[in-house]
């Protein structure tokens, strides 16, 4: 191979369907997650879809599919497999984690692994986190390129366009280094049928944070109480742009 | 008692708006007597960002910290220092723009915390409300680690007032941190300066899917420019190259809180309506009476927008005109 990367790692976060309408439960300790639709974090399906691209552009040789959570996780890992990653791997819990113990146990794959590029999302739409990446980064001492919106690897380094607050910025890292993705870096790729048929037979290991040899920090965030947010007052319908613009002097905003 | 550190945005020797906001969500941390907030400047030439941070009210004192590196925003470079800064302190805030939420988890990690990502409101020095599922749940959290580092919801919280005269000491701060030069900045691409700023404009003129082109968004930008409003978008007119993606509002994109809000053409996904949930005024128009952004819309108007929209534009001309107003 020219100038490609060996491994890419790419994480696979199993979250509520980005459809779904989140409910809190009535006695304020979670949200309500019987009979809801799961998913592959968006963000995540574009971090893959990059990664498959990079491999067919023959710049990669293998792409690792890495989750963390509960047994059911496997499903998302399976569906990452039937979209084209070579393997998989789940570590096993069954207690939502902070993003800082994610990072840890991402640290301990990457040192496993050693792969040239970690492609994550920039953010899980259920905890609305975002920092997983940055902190992958910050443990493993590497460069981070977040919210990418183009990635093009040359040799030893990346070059990353990000969509930042105004417009895009591009940035060099070396590599090995960590991206995470925006909206605009791909569309991700339909599953096929037949892909879901051979992704049965592609590996898919179980382990744990213990097995891996993790010791989980100390929670450093606890989630005391899920409220439903404040809901705005009905609003009033108009019939005519001239009453529209009488509503809006009524109500001082014009 | 709390101490707290704002890490200031800066761009082009500008403090950016969302380091006043910080200070105002510092301020309720410090509502307990607290020792102080300071905010500190990381860049190749601090004075004017400092002079600027320095005449926020209610601040104790302004920290430059001044090396080649720090020309440009790298979080990786920018990081180590904040660590070398942050033993003196109980707090650790950024601004949850690009800048913030690029940086912030970065410096959490080093400091073996996990992040507070966007604080909506203080309820306690270690208490706060932080959205979760697109503003669909807010949850109570409480950090208990040894520092808090955390980002604030910008639109959540007013920015504090600028004091002319009365500024706070600008002390540099000197540190011995060997950085990595493993991240090198390439480019940036041009800011539109002649428009409000989306992030802190009064008034926002949004457009969605039903817009159709790049060329039709122009009825738009008239009724903002006779508005004074910003231009903002939904993620759908992004994507289709409409209009570029520094204008997506959302979960995904940037949170607002103008005065008034103008939804054209957008249905109102709730990974759209994360994004306005603060406008004190909603305007929607849409030729689905069933669309979704009715729900949250103060004033809505069905019917089609390539109609209405010049006609509202003409309205407001006439009105502004009427009344002698600029
Ligand atoms: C991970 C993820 C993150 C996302 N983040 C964001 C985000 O940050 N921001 C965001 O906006 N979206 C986001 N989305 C996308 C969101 O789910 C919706 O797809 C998107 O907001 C729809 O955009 P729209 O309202 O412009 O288009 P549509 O939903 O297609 O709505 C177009 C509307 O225009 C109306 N219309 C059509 N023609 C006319 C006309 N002539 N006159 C008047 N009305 C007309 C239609 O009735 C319709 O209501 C995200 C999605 C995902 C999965
Ligand atoms: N439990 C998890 N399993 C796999 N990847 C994860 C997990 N949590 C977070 N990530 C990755 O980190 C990204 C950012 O997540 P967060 O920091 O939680 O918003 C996600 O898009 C994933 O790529």
């Amino acid at each position: 191979m020219m100038s490609g990367v060996k491994r890419i790692l790419v994480g696979i976060k199993r979250v509520i369907d980005f459809s779904v309408r989140v409910r809190v439960k009535p006695d304020g300790s979670g949200v309500v997650t019987d009979g809801v639709k799961m998913s592959i974090n968006p963000f995540d399906e574009i971090a893959l879809e990059e990664a498959l691209r990079i491999r067919e552009r023959g710049l990669a040789d293998e792409i690792i599919a890495v989750g963390i959570g509960p047994a059911e996780a496997q499903q998302q890992l399976r569906t990452a497999l039937a979209m084209g990653a070579d393997r998989a791997v789940l570590v096993q819990i069954e207690q939502p984690l902070e993003p800082l113990a994610i990072a840890q146990v991402l640290f301990k794959l990457v040192q496993q692994h050693e792969p040239q590029l970690v492609i994550l999302g920039k953010q899980a739409i259920d905890d609305d986190n975002g920092q997983t990446g940055q902190m992958l980064a910050a443990l493993w001492d590497r460069p981070q390129a977040t919210f990418a919106s183009r990635l093009e690897l040359d040799g030893a380094k990346a070059r990353v366009t990000r969509e930042v607050d105004a417009g895009l910025e591009t940035i060099e890292v070396d590599l090995p280094a960590v991206v995470t993705t925006d909206l605009r870096l791909n569309e991700p790729r339909y599953v096929k049928l037949p892909d879901i048929m051979k992704a049965k037979k592609k590996p898919l290991e179980l382990t744990t944070p213990a097995a891996l040899g993790v010791t989980l920090p100390a929670a450093s965030v606890h989630t005391l109480k899920f409220e439903p947010p404040p809901v705005r007052a009905r609003g009033v319908r108009v019939a005519s742009v001239a009453e529209l613009v009488a509503a809006l002097e009524q109500r001082g905003v014009l | 008692m709390s101490a707290v550190l704002i890490i200031a945005e800066h761009a082009h020797g500008r403090l950016n708006p969302s380091t006043a906001k910080c200070v105002s969500c510092a301020q309720a941390l410090a509502a307990d007597g607290g020792s102080g907030i300071d905010i500190a400047v990381l860049a190749a030439d601090a004075a004017t960002v400092a002079a600027q941070a320095a005449a926020l009210q209610g601040i104790r004192r302004v920290l430059t910290v001044e090396r080649p590196e720090n020309a440009e925003a790298l979080a990786a470079v920018l990081a180590p220092q904040i660590v070398a800064l942050a033993p003196a302190y109980t707090h650790v805030l950024g601004p949850s723009t690009t800048f913030g939420k690029d940086l912030m988890p970065r410096v959490a990690a080093l400091l073996g915390v996990s992040q507070i990502s966007d604080i909506m409101t203080v309820q306690s020095v270690r208490r706060f409300l932080r959205p979760i599922y697109a503003s669909n749940v807010v949850v109570m959290v409480e950090a208990t680690g040894r520092i808090v580092v955390a980002t604030v919801r910008t639109a959540s919280f007013q920015p504090a007032a600028s004091v002319t005269g009365a500024a706070v000491p600008i002390e540099a701060a000197k540190l011995q941190v060997a950085l990595p030069t493993h991240t090198r900045f390439v480019s940036r691409s041009q800011v539109d300066a002649a428009r409000p700023d989306l992030q802190t404009a009064a008034r926002v003129v949004s457009g969605g899917r039903a817009l159709a082109s790049a060329d039709n968004f122009q009825i738009l930008y008239r009724l903002a420019d006779a508005l004074g409003a910003a231009v903002g978008a939904s993620r759908a007119a992004v994507d289709a190259g409409y209009v570029p993606n520094d204008l997506q509002v959302g979960q995904t994109g940037k949170i607002i809180a103008p005065e008034l809000y103008l939804a054209l053409g957008i249905s109102g996904a709730i990974q759209h309506l994360t994004g306005i949930k603060d406008a004190r005024t909603i305007v929607a128009i849409n030729k689905d009476g069933e669309a979704p952004i009715f729900e949250v819309a103060d004033i809505g108007l069905v019917g089609d927008l390539f109609q209405l929209v010049p006609e509202l534009e003409a309205l407001i001309r006439a009105r502004t005109k009427a009344k002698g107003l600029p």
